[in-house]
């Protein structure tokens, strides 16, 4: 009987050759290496530069490494979670160029001239930025590994609320939407935190943006 | 210290820094990013190589060949482990299955392989080079099948555990056949994944024998021991250190793959080695909660007297696993003369099932609480006041046995008149708010208390300062900060001089995170370091300890006072001790109870189920912060949403595996699944329980919150669902009409 599985990994293996599937046919098994390391030195060499937190970086990249790989394994900034590496659970958010994305689904080489600001940008230990002031006195974290994303992803928030970006729960599309609670859970979910303190950064994003829950 | 009598008052009763609502120590660290986890210590290791597992692609059978050739020579691979080149392994004392398969595969995702690169880019484009041919082998992956001929299982958590399976108290199908009013019926709870949001992770260094390994686990020395057992080494050569951990909920309370093939890995690459399963395996290649099937009989009076209650369960389990308690409760949770439960254990080949957040419990309150539900609607009685009129203040099935405390009533009192019960409407299906379907349920918490010995090092430096090293760990719970506070309470500083350092082997052994008994157990431990330490500060400064009052950085006693800080001024002074735990627990039925309040709405054209409000009220001993402990409990109110609404792991079972392996699949409550939640705590103080009078609510507060949460949804349709999680599907079809 034909096992499904093991061609599953046939195929993927071929996908993964990409450019080599050509040579694969007509090189013995042993020589036909040679492609995959030479494409890998190409990968190895790539040169980008970007603004992390105001300072300015040049790397030379695998041109497969993720910008949260290149964030956490190459400038070890670490404080940029990766909790699931395929944009499900918001860990990884960073701000770049003042928007908010999942820095796990975003290649390092394409943020040639960029500006990201990380959890690390935001404030310090000895000087908090507000909203992470707000997340201590409102306890809304617990084991801390989503919290970075929280906090980059609610600083974001206030700030598409402020641009007037409408959500999935704005009743108008055409008026400003306001910082209600609903709006912020709304524009939050994105960022899973399983200890679930949700009900804490709600509290702590209202208190950072000044309203009332 | 022995504790063995009740505890009498002592300085932790002064309250001036225990039981206040003080903000995280660890907070400005884990806000701005720079708590370093497992995969961070670029501090310590600066550059380590990076290992990729390879998992399983059956479910159950062996390998017949595994090809390493091309994997081998892929671009930056250092090494390759498999079980052929890995030596003899061990298997750890809490692992059911291998953590490294091969030949012999076990489960769907077990470890078969770690290829190590220079590189993660380039470790993971290698394992997918890994090359295996699989001999696939009939599994049992149904567990409704399997139950059939299943044997009834022991509780491994009863203290005669050597005695029949079941418990049995008076003479249940007699009493049972004569009630007046009787409910029979059957609730199935599916498998679930911890889901937390750290994946496991390590890194791994040898040098010479000694293996240091940074991890992320709840169990220190568990993990430690069953390391060095599993790669044959002494427990000496292991150092094992994990001060963050990014969520646990028992999922991290063993050592996984993640470590052993770290310490592999890097063993065979002759440099350190870092390894994080990725997200798509944690359901399948560590542990879940297993599915239950349960079956709950209950005959009463008809003024609502239980006079009969059975409560039955069946889960499944590899070969040596153990049963998911889903009874435990029922045995000391409502009064009857007539009582009888029992598991029954099918062996299944689907991946390991063991303790997930309130194991037995959780799922067990999930299908008794909602037959309780049921039971008052059969005898037109408030849910509340059936539960006030069966509670009991003793074992009921040992009534010389009284319970340490019990308030459940109160939570129940105080719950009804915070949450407005009173306006609930017992017709379901009755209440209309536009489109929407409005209801109210409500579902006792109900958790026993455990107690584990727990070792802590408190040391008073020169500079005033005191240091406490224990191996407890912080998963999210809090133990930096009450440790902190137990022993600013206890040496008389301010929290700001405590330095608290945990998850390190190298540090007494702790009780460390599980079944909500950290935090009294661990604190009781740094109380009796502390206990010691005072008479050391005693002695230097010419005090009686006994009498010496602590406070302010003071030493008082008889008509004088010193400054403490005087104690130290010919050198440091350093305690250690450890708690251990008397009889009590045998005298006296030690447990935590709450109530559970829950609004929800249910569109009445969609069936989209919304929870609108929620309330838990907790009676579970001296609250240590009540702003951690809020935080504890509203995270499990929002576990207990998942558990009613979206968790799932869906059972292939033909291929023996959990489909929705990953987040995208697997439902958890995000930001708008949750509303405001309410958490109150009565006041209390069980002196038979520790010194610091302390019980847990970390699990407490998910216990019974799925109930309430069905029962709500059953209140605003009519419609009982008794197969979690309830979604729309399982009521769209019968929903009343809304215009």
């Amino acid at each position: 009987m034909a096992n499904p599985v093991e061609s599953e990994v046939s195929r993927r293996g071929v996908l993964v050759g990409g450019t080599a599937t050509a040579m694969i046919g007509v090189l013995p098994s042993g020589q036909g290496q040679a492609q995959p390391a030479s494409s890998d030195a190409v990968r190895q060499g790539f040169e980008v530069s970007f603004e992390v937190n105001g300072k300015p970086y040049s790397l030379q990249l695998d041109t497969r490494t993720t910008l949260l790989d290149a964030l956490r394994e190459h400038i070890h900034l670490t404080g940029s979670k990766k909790g699931c590496d395929h944009g499900q659970c918001g860990a990884c958010t960073v701000i770049v160029n003042g928007v908010r994305i999942n820095s796990c689904l975003t290649l390092a080489v394409m943020h040639q001239d960029d500006r990201i600001t990380t959890i690390e940008g935001l404030g310090t230990p000895e000087q908090l930025h507000p909203m992470q002031a707000a997340f201590i006195k409102h306890d809304g974290y617990q084991c801390g590994y989503c919290t970075p994303g929280q906090i980059c992803s609610a600083v974001a928030v206030l700030d598409e609320i402020k641009a007037g970006i409408p959500s999935h729960v704005s009743a108008d599309l055409t008026s400003p939407p306001e910082l209600t609670n609903v709006e912020m859970r709304e524009r939050m979910s994105g960022n899973i935190c399983r200890c679930g303190a949700y009900s804490n950064i709600a509290e702590a994003i209202a208190e950072a943006a000044g309203s009332k829950t | 210290m022995k504790f063995d009598t009740a505890a009498e008052a002592n300085p932790i009763d002064r309250m001036r820094v225990v039981g206040r609502a003080h903000p995280r120590i660890d907070g400005p660290l884990k806000t701005t990013g720079r708590a370093a986890y497992a995969y961070e210590h670029h501090d310590v290791v600066t550059n380590p190589a990076y290992g990729v597992i390879v998992g399983s692609a059956i479910g159950k059978g062996r390998i017949a060949r595994i090809d390493l050739t091309v994997a081998e020579r892929a671009p930056g691979v250092i090494a390759v482990v498999t079980a052929e080149n890995a030596g003899k392994l061990g298997k750890g004392k809490h692992n059911t299955a291998k953590l490294l398969g091969g030949p012999d595969i076990d489960h769907y995702h077990q470890a078969v392989a770690v290829v190590v690169a220079t590189t993660f880019e380039q470790a993971t484009a290698a394992a997918a080079l890994v090359r295996v041919e699989y001999a696939q082998a009939e599994g049992r992956f149904d567990l409704d099948e399997a139950l059939k001929t299943a044997p009834l299982a022991k509780d491994p958590n009863s203290p005669e555990k050597q005695g029949p399976p079941e418990s049995r108290t008076g003479d249940f199908e007699q009493a049972f056949a004569q009630a007046p009013v009787k409910l029979d019926e059957l609730y199935t709870t599916p498998d679930q994944s911890h889901s937390m949001m750290e994946p496991h992770a390590s890194l791994a260094a040898w040098n010479g024998e000694e293996l240091t390994i940074w991890t992320s686990n709840q169990m220190i020395d568990w993990g430690r021991t069953d390391l060095a057992i599993t790669l044959g080494i002494p427990k000496e050569n292991v150092r094992f250190v994990s001060p963050y951990v990014g969520g646990g909920f028992g999922c991290k309370l063993f050592l996984r793959s993640d470590a052993v093939m770290a310490a592999l890995g890097a063993k065979a690459a002759g440099r350190p080695v870092k390894v994080a399963l990725p997200r798509p395996f944690v359901p399948n290649s560590t542990t879940h909660r297993p599915a239950t099937r349960q079956r709950i009989r209950i005959g009463a009076t008809a003024d609502g007297n239980i006079l009969a209650i059975a409560h039955e369960s069946g889960s499944g389990n590899l070969p040596d696993g153990q049963p998911e308690t889903a009874t435990n409760q029922t045995r000391l949770l409502y009064a009857g003369a007539n009582r009888l439960t029992s598991m029954r254990l099918a062996v299944l080949d689907l991946p390991e099932g063991n303790a997930m957040r309130a194991p037995g419990e959780a799922p067990g309150l999930m299908a008794l609480e909602i037959a309780m539900d049921e039971l008052a609607e059969k005898l037109g009685m408030d849910p509340v006041e059936l539960r006030v009129r069966n509670d009991t203040q003793v074992d009921p099935e040992k009534p010389e046995r009284p319970f340490s405390e019990r308030n459940l009533v109160g939570c129940l009192r105080e719950g009804a008149e915070r949450f407005g019960w009173q306006r609930r409407n017992s017709s379901p299906g009755a209440v209309r708010d536009g489109n929407w379907l409005v209801g109210m349920g409500m579902a006792v918490a109900f958790r026993n208390n455990m107690n584990i010995p727990s070792g802590a090092r408190v040391r008073l430096g020169q500079d005033g300062r005191v240091t406490v090293e224990t191996d407890m760990t912080d998963i999210g719970t809090g133990s930096y900060t009450i440790i902190a506070q137990t022993a600013a309470e206890m040496m008389g500083v301010d929290i700001e001089n405590v330095l608290v350092r945990l998850g390190d082997s190298a540090f007494p052994i702790s009780s460390g995170s599980g079944g909500q008994f950290g935090a009294n157990s661990s604190t009781s431990g740094v109380y009796a370091a502390c206990v010691k330490l005072r008479e050391a500060v005693a002695q230097r400064l010419g005090f009686n300890s006994a009498d010496a009052t602590f406070t302010h950085g003071q030493v008082l006693g008889g008509n004088r006072s010193a400054k403490l800080i005087d104690a130290v001024r010919d050198g440091e002074l350093v305690a250690e001790d450890k708690i251990e735990w008397g009889g009590l627990d045998k005298s006296y039925q030690q447990s935590t109870f709450g109530a559970h309040f829950v609004e929800a709405a249910v569109d009445g054209f969609t069936g989209e189920i919304r929870v609108r409000r929620m309330l838990a009220v907790c009676a579970a001993g001296r609250i240590l912060n009540p702003l951690t402990a809020r935080s504890q409990v509203i995270g499990a109110m929002t576990m207990g949403v998942g558990a009613a609404l979206m968790e799932e792991l869906a059972v292939d079972k033909r291929r023996g595996f959990f489909v929705n392996h990953d987040l995208a699949g697997y439902e958890v409550p995000v930001h708008a699944d949750i509303p405001h939640q309410e958490v109150i705590f009565l006041d209390e103080a069980d002196d038979k329980v520790s010194p610091m009078k302390a019980k847990g609510v970390a699990e407490l507060g998910i216990c019974g919150v799925a109930a309430a949460v069905a029962n709500a949804v059953y209140n605003a349709t009519g419609v009982r669902v008794r197969d979690y999680p309830v979604t729309l599907d399982k009521h769209l079809n019968s929903l009343p009409a809304v215009s």
